[in-house]
């Protein structure tokens, strides 16, 4: 899980220049982070590449937080 | 002027499509062609454009059919790597008088002129983002914007390529995607060869220039649009027309 947070951190900071610690798991991608829509569909690909895994269209459109991303990821609680 | 860039034309093995897909080969561009049917006339179409010095490649793909769009798309991708600029050309025609166009044509028409349209794109955007750019070109043509009697399926597809073209240039052009159409006029194929020949010479009288016009002035376009001279121009529809219908 921190580990998962590390690295969703680092590509967030990278894809959407902001600081490291904006990027807390209450943080909104679009609201506090500033990301638009295709910021997030970039954000998206990129997690499909760094964790080897397809996030699917009805489950991108549910993810809203940085913590949304890393339970997805961590399948710890699927984003339903 | 495209040394090195992968392109995809569909409807590229005859007609517009090939002279597109011959003149970006002439650019040095990889070239791969999607074809409906026509397996002969696909890889005549690559062996010239081996000849010419550059990868090619045809695939069969019906543009209707998001299945083997998604396929096709994959395929170009893991033998060519990326994908520079994709020309949506593939086109059929079902004229008839609105009152006799048959549900089903009206489908056929559409389905592959507009939403073979879609298809294509949607596949192509996720990897031309991640590049940083790409290069959309959809050929529509002059009816798509004049109207034109007997065509009301395939005017209206049209059109709709010219909604679509300017609808994703504002999309993606955060991310150095350009997309644009070209209109065709009359110009000389397989397509304009079986209308009737009193239809032709009304035409004819009604061009400015005085004819029709090739399919390689299509295709000269379409590598202009391609290539970094056009960086700067998105959601346009270019006119090849010989002055047909004045945008």
């Amino acid at each position: 899980m921190a580990d998962t947070l590390e690295r969703v951190t680092q590509i967030i900071v990278e894809r959407l220049d902001v600081e490291a610690d904006e990027v807390t798991l209450e943080a909104g991608i679009k609201e506090d982070l500033g990301a638009d829509s295709l910021d997030v569909v970039d954000l998206i690909m990129e997690l499909e590449d760094e964790f080897n895994l397809t996030i699917e269209e009805e489950d991108a459109e549910k993810i809203n937080t940085v913590g949304d991303i890393v339970n997805y990821i961590s399948g710890v609680n699927k984003v339903s | 002027m495209l040394t090195n860039k992968v392109a995809v034309v569909t409807g590229g093995s005859r007609g517009i499509g090939k002279s597109i897909a011959l003149d970006l080969a002439k650019e040095g561009a990889k070239v791969v062609v999607f074809y409906a049917g026509n397996h002969a006339a696909a890889e005549e179409t690559v062996s010239t454009m081996k000849e010419l010095g550059t990868e090619a490649a045809a695939f069969q793909v019906d543009v209707a059919n998001s299945e083997q769009v998604d396929q096709a798309f994959k395929q170009v991708l893991t033998q060519f790597g990326r994908i520079d600029i994709l020309v949506n050309n593939a086109g059929i025609t079902k004229d008839n008088l609105l009152m006799r166009i048959k549900e089903a044509d009206w489908d056929q028409v559409v389905d592959t002129n507009l939403k073979g349209v879609f298809l294509c794109c949607k596949a192509v955007i996720r990897p031309m983002m991640k590049q940083r750019g790409g290069r959309i070109i959809n050929i529509s043509s002059v009816v798509g914007v004049s109207g034109n009697p007997g065509q009301a399926n395939y005017v209206a597809a049209k059109a709709g390529v010219i909604g679509l073209t300017k609808t994703m240039a504002k999309e993606f052009a955060s991310r150095n995607i350009t997309v644009n159409a070209i209109a065709p006029g009359f110009i000389q194929t397989d397509m304009t060869s079986v209308l009737d020949e009193k239809v032709k010479e009304a035409t004819l009288s009604s061009i400015p220039l005085g004819r029709f016009g090739e399919a390689t002035e299509v295709a000269n376009t379409v590598s202009f649009l391609a290539s970094d001279k056009a960086s700067y121009i998105t959601g346009q529809t270019i006119h090849v027309d010989g002055g047909l219908v004045p945008n």
